[in-house]
């Protein structure tokens, strides 16, 4: 067994610690409460508790996996993401070819790209190629109505659901002098302080209280993001020995892709507000679609990426 | 043909897999029950027609129990065109298979219809007759529903609102795109007392038409 493996599954065993732990105290609650009784938040939790579990096996099947499982693994997410935004974008029949082509073709090759190693290319695949040969695709059917709108929505949820989350792949594809083949724990990293960020943002957020950041949009205040972002760059320090940043710059990695989420999570709810809709889908029981989660990943994945790379790299 | 063969059956219950699987991986296609259970009774469920992917859809969602009492009711021309539709239809979805041109046909369609209900079924029907190509939300109603809530007043008629499919898969493209696509169950509708066919069919369009998201995502 190499490091690399053994300390993935030192990760993955300290999260299934806690997920244990919040499990237990979901079956804790219920008991309390008696069996006959179905208290709706302590099911909805549990709901969720579930749906983590689901979350929190893939990925660490598809890490321990290697390089194939975790790019089949995001490759689909990519999918079951660009499928909920571009259920509520503007289209017509005449894009039909166009967003058959975002589907089946630019995002199986944005994946393979990746594969093969070659950042040159798709770091521009998406905001050139793509950008430039879509609209040529839906104009050759003749519908200029909303054309403008019709492409650049189109073009967004690429953008966010194809290019920024691959960049959480991509993480492997980064050679960090001294790091060897470990650069796939990197994902587990970035994936568990964003989340964490997320989780432990609302908590604190729904006790501070405070003035809000967007008010109107989201619920979110600024005490409950300083709370969030401090906890994360805390979750960050305890976890660098999987990374090649050091205790001090875990934590300013954890503290930038958490504020960096945060801050998508909020770009998030105004697009689901423009849009009617309180989740992107019901993929995911308790916890709405594929795109609720991964939100704020998708927006820290390329910052974190590029920091990385720059830094480090 | 032997329609009895065990190993003829298992394929077909094989094709209903995929099919099913299919429709799930390409539009993540969920039920909401909102005005009824899913539950074993006897349902003609009737929709909106706008793509030959429609009877697939709503076939998928019903939960297996209720697949197998359920039977499509679909046009004859188009289910026996070939070998496989044939198998398709008739074996896999079970189809009551009706003729829609007059000259053509040697039994009255709404009697095969009558005939299935009576032996049990629950239906699917999608009353417009003809897919809907145009700009209107719902074509008008053929009198088929009213006759059926006629002869079996004690059966439920359900209306269940398909969403997106013809963005999904519009008439004349090839690839289906793979958006979402809910298809949602309404609160089961009898005909009244003393009411008429054209006030009835009427209010059964609205019951449906009340079903249907608002279009957030604009030109469908």
């Amino acid at each position: 067994m190499t490091a690399t493996t053994l300390d993935m599954l030192l990760l993955a065993l300290g999260v299934f610690g806690v997920m244990v732990g919040l499990t237990a105290l979901g079956e804790a609650l219920r008991a309390r409460l008696g069996t006959h009784e179905n208290h709706p938040v302590i099911e909805t939790y549990m709901t969720r508790v579930r749906s983590w579990w689901a979350m929190v096996i893939l990925l660490s099947l598809a890490l321990l996996s290697g390089r194939t499982g975790v790019l089949i693994l995001f490759g689909f997410v990519s999918f079951a993401a660009l499928r909920e935004f571009l259920t509520l974008t503007a289209k017509s029949q005449a894009d039909h070819i166009a967003l058959a082509t975002a589907f089946f073709m630019i995002l199986p090759a944005q994946y393979i790209l990746i594969g093969m190693d070659w950042p040159g290319l798709f770091s521009i695949l998406i905001p050139v190629y793509a950008f430039l040969l879509l609209p040529i695709v839906s104009v050759l059917r003749g519908d200029a109505n909303r054309f403008l709108i019709r492409v650049a929505e189109t073009q967004w949820g690429l953008m966010i659901c194809v290019y920024c989350a691959s960049h959480l792949p991509a993480l492997m594809t980064l050679d960090i002098v001294g790091y060897g083949d470990r650069a796939v724990l990197l994902i587990a990293f970035l994936v568990l302080v964003v989340q964490l960020g997320d989780l432990l943002e609302y908590y604190f957020g729904r006790r501070l209280g405070g003035r809000r950041v967007a008010p109107g949009i989201s619920p979110k205040t600024w005490a409950g993001m300083a709370a969030g972002i401090a906890s994360a760059a805390l979750i960050g320090g305890l976890l660098h020995w999987v990374t090649p940043f050091g205790p001090l710059g875990a934590m300013a990695m954890a503290a930038v892709a958490t504020t960096t989420g945060l801050f998508g999570n909020i770009v998030f709810a105004a697009i689901r507000r423009d849009k009617g809709v309180k989740d992107w889908s019901h993929l995911i029981p308790g916890q709405g679609g594929i795109m609720d989660q991964l939100d704020s990943v998708a927006f820290a994945a390329p910052v974190f990426y590029h920091l990385t790379r720059l830094i480090w790299g | 043909m032997d329609k009895t063969n065990p190993l003829r059956r298992a394929l077909a219950r094989l094709v209903g897999h995929a099919i099913t699987l299919f429709a799930r991986f390409i539009t993540a296609v969920r039920a909401d029950w909102r005005g009824i259970e899913p539950v074993r009774r006897q349902r003609v469920y009737f929709a909106n027609h706008t793509s030959n992917g429609d009877m697939p859809m709503i076939w998928s969602v019903l939960p297996p129990a209720l697949r197998r009492d359920t039977r499509p009711v679909a046009a004859a021309d188009y289910w026996l065109r070939n070998r496989l539709r044939a198998f398709v239809g008739a074996e896999v979805f079970r189809a009551v298979l009706i003729d829609r041109r007059p000259e053509a046909r040697s039994e009255d369609p709404m009697a095969k219809i009558i005939a299935a209900l009576d032996e049990g079924a629950s239906l699917i029907i999608f009353p417009e007759g003809n897919r809907n190509m145009g700009t209107n939300p719902l074509l008008p109603f053929k009198a088929g529903l009213y006759n059926i809530g006629r002869a079996h007043p004690r059966v439920d008629l359900v209306p269940a609102w398909i969403a997106n499919l013809n963005t999904i898969m519009p008439k004349g493209e090839v690839i289906p795109l793979p958006l979402i696509c809910t298809v949602t169950f309404g609160a089961p509708l009898h005909i009244g007392e003393g009411e008429d066919k054209d006030a009835f069919l009427a209010r059964a369009a609205a019951a449906l038409l009340a079903l249907a998201p608002r279009q957030s995502g604009g030109a469908a």
